[in-house]
């Protein structure tokens, strides 16, 4: 592999690990929330234990996004400094923004949440989880308008002396349609991978412990999945047809369509050349790619020769294909295993309504179900990011371009193995720690005193 | 325009070294100040609830640093590579090792999650001393704002350097310091005792090691810090605790605007020829960015400054590091 192949598979290794851990923060965020605004309505016992056993949940994960997120922050200028450099009018504010506006509110009020039970008044510390809550949203608003600059340019102007783009308007820039379309997709899915966590610690424990909160966890925990999985759908059924307009390469190259079809059809399933070409099996459902991209079963979907011809005659000379059996698959697989979740978490609810016992087999596999939406998101970014290829920004940079252009070889490799050993090992640590804390019994809580009436053992000493 | 962004940039910075500073010196000291697992959970949780949001500091300034000076971000961040990859992947190990030390099974566990964290802090206090050290020398820019060279050396090469090596051991006693003063501040027990007469034997021995320094090379910058950690010293064997943590972050905040300013309007000085250096004009985004970022550097960022205070102000109550009998 040469520098470039390098430092792109270094730039997906990080961003696809650092997104393991977004999802789950965005989704704990919102749940510990929810249980805590629950605990403080009801009063009852175990939504306050549930609530500090998804605070911990959140609060281990939180670390990993932060330190794996920081990563994210300083690679555009580490391997990609020509794209930071001709691009950073545009993309810079909105990592500056995000960092400012978001990342503050939810690194500080995670804390003074956490550590927060006995110091703050009951309605102010409820508030502060909101705050983490709404912080994460903001963030990943805000971080997916970047992504969608990528995917579809707005809001800049080139500069023809020296090159570099210019930020036009933010707020066009945010409100990219790609970004609109992208941004709720992104929190359903998110919805769907704390949700799934959520029920398999709920089921586990349930059948461990049998305490009844777990029922409770697994109950909310199976909604959120189910939730998460029928809002993935719609949204994603919108932002396919965004992405049909902006970019028609990566929905020809999501179906495999070499010749441009009207009335498309879309394969469930299709066996190729090994070269990675048309297919000589494939297993179709008529007309659904055409309604897929375009809402209508008899429009034309535009195939991969003919925008091929199309792009060469519009950037030069050139290949505009991106990998089509990665393309190809990843986009199956994001739906496949996104159901799938779904529907367990659907089976799930309807074989224990009315608190009847979950069948043996369904709480044997169950704790395995977060793997599910981990991999469709990943698979769903992969197809993203690898599809646009080969441009960075559509149209206006491509990857090859955005390199660091003193890098070299040697250099990447060795970061590149750090990367992994160091990220191997947090994960195998996280892991672990998550399975020891869903162990613990549920802490009985000493009951809160008011802030006021600490006891005055020591003197109150400001820090500042 | 560009010169209030440069302050501003320069802020964010400022603000990371000074409160991130004594949570490294922290990590570090804990083995030392803690002699058993009690004691170092005491010295850590000093810091457990405000580590993360002055780590955001660090995004903040490179964000800001992004935003405002594109051109500045990239030459640095390619041209120092890899020192800036060993820094990011110490980082991740810090905040999980601080993170997950409480949440463990047992002293094992912490034990282990405290070696991590001493180790860890301690590579990222050299590296970044070295770095900044790296920053007063300059890089080996060429005409388009990158480093060439072969291999590892490329971006390594820089840290075999004399400027590298003092702004490394400077930082090792800044953080040392800074961590002393704040664990004396934050704690009650034995643990602060140590932290106060660890923090008064740095200043003392910092001080007479920057008078030697100081009237060995003549470095005017070496005799204002000999001054102020005389001052520390001073403080801090008469108890004025609070004083003695403000004068060591005075300090380490002077060291970081030196630093920066140290060539004036060249940002990033280039080490093969003077035309090639970056300057503030050079490295800026454009007036439209820049406009974007001040209006929400100057909403956003007070309120930030009042939230945190605010954090620090709710667990403003020491740690308690004493036993508490059975």
């Amino acid at each position: 592999m040469d520098v470039l192949d390098l430092t792109r598979l270094q730039f997906a290794v990080v961003t696809i690990y650092h997104y393991f851990f977004v999802p789950l923060s965005i989704s704990l965020a919102g749940a510990a929330a929810g249980l805590h605004l629950a605990w403080l309505r009801t009063g009852k016992q175990s939504h306050r234990q549930l609530t500090e056993l998804v605070g911990k949940l959140l609060i281990v994960t939180f670390a990993v996004g932060v330190v794996t997120g920081l990563v994210q922050e300083f690679q555009f200028g580490m391997g990609w400094s020509a794209f930071a450099r001709f691009y950073g009018d545009v993309f810079g504010p909105t990592l500056a923004i995000e960092g400012m506006l978001a990342f503050f509110l939810e690194a500080t009020f995670l804390a003074l949440w956490y550590f927060g039970w006995d110091r703050l008044p009951r309605k102010l510390h409820a508030a502060t989880i909101v705050v983490v809550a709404v912080g994460t949203v903001l963030s990943a608003f805000i971080i997916l308008a970047a992504n969608s600059f990528m995917q579809n340019p707005v809001a800049y102007s080139l500069d023809p002396a020296t090159g570099r783009a210019h930020l036009d308007d933010f707020g066009a820039l945010l409100l990219n349609k790609v970004n609109l379309a992208a941004f709720p997709h992104t929190l359903a899915g998110a919805a769907m991978a704390g949700g799934s966590l959520l029920l398999a610690i709920g089921v586990w424990r349930l059948r461990a412990a049998g305490e009844a909160a777990f029922r409770t966890l697994a109950w909310l925990g199976a909604w959120l999945t189910l939730t998460g999985g029928a809002l993935t759908a719609l949204t994603g059924d919108h932002l396919g047809k965004v992405i049909t307009q902006v970019q028609p390469m990566k929905m020809a190259a999501a179906e495999a369509l070499y010749a441009t079809t009207t009335g498309a059809p879309f394969s469930v399933f299709a066996l190729g050349g090994p070269d990675g070409g048309r297919p000589f099996f494939s297993l179709e459902i008529p007309w659904l790619l055409s309604v897929l991209a375009k809402g209508d079963p008899n429009a034309t979907v535009q195939g991969i020769d003919d925008l091929q011809a199309q792009y060469a005659a519009q950037y030069g000379p050139g290949s505009y294909i991106p990998m089509i059996p990665v393309a190809f698959w990843s986009f199956r697989l994001m739906i496949g295993i996104g159901m799938l979740a779904a529907a367990v978490a659907a089976y799930y609810l309807w074989s224990t309504r009315g608190n009847r016992p979950a069948h043996r087999l369904l709480v044997r596999f169950l704790p395995l179900i977060p793997i599910l939406p981990a991999a469709a998101n990943t698979f769903g970014w992969v197809f993203t990011e690898t599809a646009r290829q080969p441009w960075l920004a559509f149209g206006i940079s491509r990857v090859a371009d955005g390199i660091s252009p003193g890098l070299t070889r040697a250099e990447v490799l060795v970061s590149l193995i750090g990367f992994a050993v160091v990220y191997g090992i947090l994960a195998a640590v996280w892991l672990r720690l998550i399975r020891h804390l869903s162990r613990q019994p549920l802490a009985v809580p000493a009951p809160l005193t008011p802030a006021d009436e600490q006891p005055a053992e020591r003197e109150p000493v400001p820090v500042y | 325009m560009i010169t209030v962004w440069f302050a501003l940039v320069v802020l964010c910075w400022v603000l990371f070294f000074v409160l991130e500073g004594f949570d490294f010196g922290v990590g570090l000291l804990a083995p030392v100040l803690g002699r058993d697992d009690h004691e170092r959970g005491a010295v850590v949780r000093t810091v457990g609830p405000f580590w993360d949001g002055n780590e955001v500091w660090l995004v903040a300034a490179i964000g800001v640093t992004f935003a405002a000076f594109p051109a500045w971000y990239a030459a640095l961040l390619s041209g120092l590579y890899l020192p800036m990859a060993a820094l990011l992947l110490l980082l991740a190990v810090r905040g999980v090792a601080l993170e997950f030390r409480g949440k463990g099974d047992g002293p094992r566990w912490r034990r282990r999650c405290d070696a991590a964290l001493a180790a860890s802090s301690a590579g990222i206090v050299l590296l970044w001393g070295a770095v900044l050290g790296v920053l007063t020398h300059g890089l080996a820019l060429g005409p388009d704002g990158q480093v060439t060279g072969t291999g590892v050396g490329r971006s390594t090469a820089p840290l075999l350097s004399w400027a590298a090596l003092a702004g490394a051991g400077a930082a090792l006693f800044a953080a040392l310091l800074i961590g002393a003063t704040f664990v004396t501040l934050r704690t009650t027990g034995p643990v602060h005792q140590r932290a106060r007469r660890l923090g008064g034997t740095l200043a003392t021995g910092g001080a007479a090691a920057l008078v030697a320094v100081g009237s060995g090379t003549g470095s005017r910058p070496a005799l204002v810090a000999a001054v102020l950690c005389v001052g520390i010293a001073m403080l801090a064997r008469s108890g004025r605790e609070a004083l003695a943590f403000g004068g060591t972050a005075l300090g380490v905040a002077g060291a970081v605007v030196a630093v920066f300013t140290a060539h004036g309007d060249v940002v990033l000085r280039s080490t093969l020829d003077p035309a090639w250096s970056l300057t503030m004009a050079g490295a800026a985004a454009t007036d439209s960015a820049l406009r974007l970022i001040s209006v929400a550097g100057v909403v956003v960022l007070p309120g930030v400054l009042v939230y945190q205070a605010f954090s620090y102000w709710v667990f403003r109550r020491r740690v308690a590091s004493e036993r508490v009998a059975s």
